[in-house]
């Protein structure tokens, strides 16, 4: 499904974030990335989402070259990926109905899916009575469980999440994990950028460990070693 | 398309509505623009028909020495009448002329009496002339101020209406020139004002639209609100500054009917009211959407 080959990303002026990276992601795979502060976590992402151009090497998405993407495809790349953040990413000017809601709109959806969906994500969530809410209005948790649902609603073909749980609480934590969870288990792809010992251990799954931007560990099953 | 249009148009209007202060600043700001065009098109066409309307009333007034034969004033008569300009000439005699005084003041008693003590008629006879257009009487005035007529005429009544006539034309077309100057000048201001206000709402929503562009949103549906947002703007400016128009002119007109008799200016805003509003759309929806656009493509590259 993604295929890092020889991937360096430098930052002007000389700041490497990735060296030589090469892995491979398969689909409905669950996989953590970790590393300290400044491995490349986020970089690593970034390119997915070709927010970022690598400098060197190839990134396939679904055998699409995404070093060559073009400023015209990146929408309907984007389309196909949900984005989960540390620091939620939400539309502060649109309500948590809008901000699900925003996504299918930009999909060209119709008014009734859109109805039917947001109303469905937003149960799912527990966010049903915060349809009105403004992210300002909200907790923590409740403000990652939106960012969780937006990038649900449009059934992505992967999630990237970075530092998901990173603002918030042990049982906010443990809720997000389990949405994650869940969705990976409905069949969606999860990569899962986080430098938490607790939950690369409580997971048990394929952990890809970075160190100054190099793949130091790549292991099924892994656990947190730094 | 349409939906997608529907739901720019919506997202437009929201953020339109969920900022009302900033708004509200941008539609008065630009009200005055649309106010100095509208203004200039009502003086422009109201001031047209006011000199027409005057034109129309305007001759040429030529009283003859009261010792002249009829058959003298007759013969001038026939050589106006082989003028071309000359649309109309009518011969009013000292005694038409009497019973016209008489008619118009046989309740004015102190007249009357004044008329009863003189021993002849004081009125002088007198050929009122018209021309097709205002600009043909000096020709006439100058073929009646010929040294042959000298010992004829008493007085030709020309100058004292030529300048009324003219003042108007002078007011009406330095009102166009200021207008236009000015509405030029309001609408430059105006678009800075509403790119500038436009260009805070994008700094402002910079983190919203790096979200938006991540969430797979295309380049018009980041952009085509913030368009909506000015046009919303130039469309709510565009119905204050009617309503304000509608207001001053009906409680204007009255007034000024006192000055210019012939002057109606509610009838002519209420008769041309479709028109007024499609010139303060088209200038409101058109200064936001510029303003927006140069905000646009300056400031939010995607």
């Amino acid at each position: 499904m993604i295929k890092f080959l020889n991937i360096t990303k430098i930052y002007p002026p000389d700041i490497l974030a990735l060296k030589n990276a090469s892995l491979e992601i398969k689909p409905k795979e669950f996989v953590l990335i970790t590393g300290k502060s400044g491995a490349g976590k986020t970089t690593l992402l970034k390119l997915i989402l070709a927010e970022e151009k690598p400098n060197q090497g190839e990134i396939f998405f679904e055998q699409q070259d995404l070093s060559k993407i073009r400023a015209g495809d990146l929408p309907h790349l984007r389309r196909k990926i949900g984005t989960v953040f540390q620091d939620y990413k939400l539309l502060f000017s649109k309500t948590v109905y809008e901000n699900i809601a925003y996504v299918m709109e930009v999909m060209g959806a119709n008014e009734n899916e859109i109805k039917r969906d947001v109303s469905q994500i937003l149960e799912i969530v527990g966010l049903e009575n915060k349809a009105r809410s403004f992210p300002a209005q909200l907790s923590g948790g409740e403000r990652q469980r939106t960012a969780i649902a937006r990038a649900l609603i449009h059934r992505p073909d992967i999630i990237l999440a970075d530092e998901p749980t990173g603002n918030l609480d042990p049982y906010n934590t443990s809720d997000i994990l389990r949405l994650l969870l869940k969705i990976n288990g409905l069949g969606t792809t999860v990569i899962l950028a986080t430098h938490d010992k607790e939950i690369i251990n409580t997971l048990e799954k394929r952990v890809i460990t970075l160190d100054k931007g190099k793949i130091v560990r790549d292991e099924e099953k892994g656990r947190f070693i730094l | 398309m349409f939906v997608l249009l529907k739901r720019i148009i919506k997202s437009g209007w929201t953020s339109f509505s969920r900022d009302p202060g900033l708004m509200l600043g941008t539609i008065f700001i630009m009200l005055i623009p649309i106010a100095s065009i509208t203004l200039f098109f009502l003086v422009k066409d109201t001031g047209q028909s006011l000199i027409s309307s005057l034109e129309e009333k305007a001759d040429i007034s030529v009283y003859f020495k009261s010792d002249i034969q009829e058959t003298d004033i007759f013969n001038i008569k026939e050589q106006l009448l082989k003028i071309a300009e000359v649309k109309e000439v009518k011969y009013i005699s000292k005694d038409l002329a009497l019973n016209e005084f008489i008619q118009r003041h046989e309740h004015d008693p102190v007249l009357m009496e004044s008329l009863e003590e003189l021993e002849t008629t004081p009125f002088l006879a007198l050929l009122n002339i018209k021309a097709f257009e205002a600009s043909q009487y000096e020709l006439i005035s100058g073929f009646l101020e010929k040294q042959e007529f000298e010992n004829l005429i008493e007085k030709i009544d020309f100058y004292q209406r030529k300048t009324v006539i003219e003042k108007i034309f002078l007011l009406a077309s330095t009102t166009n020139k200021v207008g236009i100057g000015l509405s030029i000048v309001l609408a430059i201001v105006a678009v800075l004002v509403v790119f500038n206000t436009i260009r805070l709402a994008i700094i402002h929503r910079e983190e919203e639209i790096k979200v938006q562009r991540l969430v797979g949103a295309s380049n018009w549906f980041i952009r085509g609100p913030f368009l909506v947002q000015g046009a919303i703007s130039g469309i709510f400016a565009s119905i204050f500054c009617f309503l304000i128009f509608a207001a001053l002119c009906w409680f204007l007109s009255p007034k000024l009917a006192i000055l210019f008799s012939d002057l109606n200016i509610w009838n002519y805003f209420s008769s041309n009211c479709l028109f007024i509003i499609l010139i303060q759309l088209v200038t409101g929806v058109g200064l936001g959407i510029i303003s927006s656009a140069i905000a646009i493509r300056k400031h939010l590259k995607i």
